[in-house]
């Protein structure tokens, strides 16, 4: 279909932008599909041209996932929302354990989105996909009037496939379980603040949007009797640590001096008020497994380029109320809550 | 981080806290009131009641602007942006504070009211720049620490002729609070042995302020720092004080303090602002000159004369202790709404917003323990 000149003239890339006409079903959306989403995330499931992508999928437990991206500003240092939504829903998939097979990505353009960085967004989303041979294999489109959108939103679906033996959920922390972060929090949620409109300062700190499912590949491989993973995203690590404690009616302490943290990082949040607890991560997962295997898994972690900074941070421990405690670094200790109101908006 | 990590150190804190413990006598009772929100949420977020002896108790004061803002003035500004349609610029602390009725910033910006939450009188001076038909008007907030900053807001949008801008201002002082609490104190109120004095505040106003506290009520005030070990230090001052019977003001934050503080912010509050007969706190009522509008000069820069605007009375929630609170006299987990109704989530009580809040800094950090050690 990339090969097929249907169009008597190619789509203007360079100063063209998108209209209500790219939305209506006809030609207009049939040459944008063409020439920008075939362009780039060609493959043969989407070549089909169905409204629906066909496949068999291997034995096993399916995994699925879904997740919404209205992320401001569409880019950011280390990445855009093309690559960020193809990375969020691989991570989904992937924090049961499971190998992801497809994604299926959803479009809302805003009438006069620059077409030009339209394509940098799908070219961006090509890229991630095909690094980490998860193929984008169906997709929609639909355009909204100027001033009822941000330019673009992305929505993006993916399906995975769960190895024989391994259960991985969020209600499977146990007291005396190990608690791993698989590197430095906060990067995501700083690297976006630092380009907001309304906040001029210069951080040289990239978003540490990346694709999971090849170290949780290599460390369900290792310790296959890992109990909980999730991504930190928005909330961060305080957040997703209360989910867990409230999923599995368990209380966990951490210890301040053992999170990896950026100085940069802390420095901004500083400034700002925020504590990177608190903060977004998009490339960072959190890993609980029995505590005799911590350390196997810490390795494994650490070996892996995404999970070199990887630091075991606490312990599972009973606890009726279900609270989050942090041994601070004055050797006092406090609650670490759940995030209350918003702290940073539309930072995914 | 430089600056920073120096006042963080864990060895100093452990020094720190083995000397408290053993500077503090058994056979009294340290009961000291750190005024600021900035000392309270160091206390929680470092864990620093946890290595004071049981004697050694920390009272929160009423040193959080965005508490001791009456709903009235948070009525006033939904007014502002609902019936006069400006353009209203605020800090994201007051976004979420209840107001009448169960109203808030929040409500009203989701109700289609054009509330934008700023990092700085810059950006209120850029909208009002960017869009000159909008008028757009500055919600003033805090102490002496931020009155500075919008005194040169007045200053830059008179010098460029900003005429779509202007100022709601809810400036507060800190002297007169601390004398109504000191007044009220005493075997009803609040029993307070000792102040840990404001930091930042008293870098603009220095610490020469404070002498009427040692003099007419003969209470000891140590200025401190909100680093966790200024905190700590200070308290230790405070002891030192109290047990050598001394009754003096102490600078603990010598690194931004000075006696006379800070003379060019003050003589630029003076020449934009000027003192009000009485402004309502919250929780602490109708304090005389406690607070700061517009001088004449630049009344054309008050919202209050530009956009008038009638309040009736607002009617505090049933039940919340925030007034109490406030004053020192009563603790977060002796309100019955605390943690049942009111929750960062659900805030009843301003104290609940404000991450300088006592409630909102129990509640974060610290409800698991129970009342007697914190």
């Amino acid at each position: 279909m990339t090969t097929n000149r249907r169009f008597a003239i190619r789509l203007d890339l360079e100063h063209g932008t998108v209209d209500m006409s790219h939305g209506a079903g006809g030609r207009a959306m049939a040459q944008l599909i063409a020439e920008v989403f075939y362009a780039h995330l060609d493959n043969e499931l989407l070549r089909q041209g169905n409204d629906q992508a066909l496949f068999t999928p291997p034995p096993g437990r399916l995994a699925m996932s879904t997740d919404g991206h209205v992320i401001s500003p569409l880019f950011f240092p280390g990445g855009d929302i093309g690559c960020l939504s193809v990375h969020g829903t691989i991570n989904d998939v992937a924090m049961a354990g499971a190998r992801p097979l497809y994604l299926a990505a959803g479009f809302i353009l805003e009438e006069g989105y620059p077409l030009k960085d339209l394509a940098r967004i799908v070219a961006s989303m090509a890229q991630a996909a095909n690094a980490a041979g998860v193929p984008v294999v169906t997709g929609d489109t639909k355009v909204v009037e100027r001033g009822k959108g941000d330019g673009v939103f992305i929505t993006t679906t993916g399906v995975g496939v769960v190895p024989a033996g391994i259960a991985i959920a969020g209600d499977q922390a146990r007291p005396g379980d190990a608690i791993l972060v698989s590197g430095t929090l906060g990067d995501h949620g700083v690297a976006i603040l630092s380009r907001r409109e309304n906040l001029g300062f210069d951080v040289e700190i990239e978003s540490d949007t990346a694709a999971l499912h090849g170290l949780v590949a290599a460390m369900v491989t290792a310790v296959p009797d890992i109990h909980c993973l999730r991504d930190p995203t928005r909330g961060g690590l305080a957040t997703t640590l209360n989910e867990l404690a409230q999923q599995s009616q368990v209380g966990m302490r951490i210890h301040e001096s053992a999170i990896p943290v950026r100085p940069e990082v802390s420095a901004a949040c500083e400034l700002l008020g925020l504590d990177p607890l608190y903060v977004a991560n998009e490339g960072k997962l959190v890993a609980i497994c029995p505590g005799e295997r911590a350390a196997e898994l810490l390795a494994v972690m650490r070996a892996h380029p995404l999970g070199a900074g990887a630091s075991l941070i606490g312990e599972v421990v009973a606890d009726p109320h279900r609270f989050v405690q942090m041994e601070t670094t004055f050797g006092g200790s406090r609650i670490v809550d759940w995030l209350a109101g918003e702290q940073l908006p539309r930072i995914c | 981080m430089k600056y920073i990590d120096e006042f963080r150190d864990q060895q100093l804190a452990r020094g720190l806290a083995a000397a408290i413990r053993a500077a503090a006598r058994p056979d009294r009772q340290y009961r000291l009131m750190e005024f600021c929100g900035g000392h309270t949420h160091a206390i929680f977020r470092y864990g620093i009641a946890d290595l004071m002896p049981a004697n050694v108790r920390f009272i929160h004061g009423p040193g959080c602007p965005v508490c001791v803002l009456p709903m009235a003035r948070i009525d006033q500004a939904i007014a502002l942006a609902t019936e006069h349609r400006v353009t209203l610029c605020t800090y994201a602390d007051l976004m979420r504070v209840p107001a009448g009725e169960r109203r808030s910033l929040l409500k009203a910006k989701a109700a289609g009211a054009d509330i934008r939450m700023i990092y700085s009188t810059a950006d209120a001076l850029r909208i009002a720049r960017e869009d000159p038909h909008r008028q757009v008007v500055f919600f003033a907030i805090g102490f002496e620490t931020t009155t500075p900053p919008t005194a040169v807001a007045a200053q830059v949008a008179r010098a460029e002729g900003l005429k779509n801008f202007s100022i709601f201002c809810n400036h507060v002082l800190t002297p007169p609070a601390l004398h109504t609490i000191l007044a009220t104190a005493g075997p009803d109120g609040v029993q307070l042995d000792g102040i840990l004095g404001p930091s930042h505040v008293s870098s603009v106003i220095g610490s020469a302020p404070y002498a009427f506290v040692p003099h007419e009520f003969g209470t000891p005030v140590v200025i401190a720092g909100f680093e966790p070990l200024d905190v700590m230090q200070s308290t230790l001052m405070l002891i030192r004080q109290l047990n050598e019977g001394r009754c003096e003001v102490e600078n603990q934050y010598t690194r931004a303090v000075t006696e006379q503080g800070n003379r060019k912010a003050q003589a630029l509050m003076a020449q934009v602002f000027s003192p009000r007969e009485t402004f309502e706190w919250r929780g602490l009522g109708l304090l005389p000159h406690s607070a700061l509008r517009l001088a004449d000069n630049y009344a054309d820069l008050d919202a209050e004369r530009r956009f008038p605007v009638e309040i009736g009375t607002v009617r505090e929630v049933k039940g919340c202790e925030c007034p109490a609170i406030l004053r020192g006299v009563k603790e977060p987990t002796d309100c019955r709404l605390f943690g049942t109704v009111c929750t960062p989530d659900n805030p009843m009580g301003s104290c609940m917003v404000s991450s300088e809040g006592a409630c909102a800094a129990y509640w974060s950090y610290g409800r698991f323990r129970s009342p007697r050690d914190h």
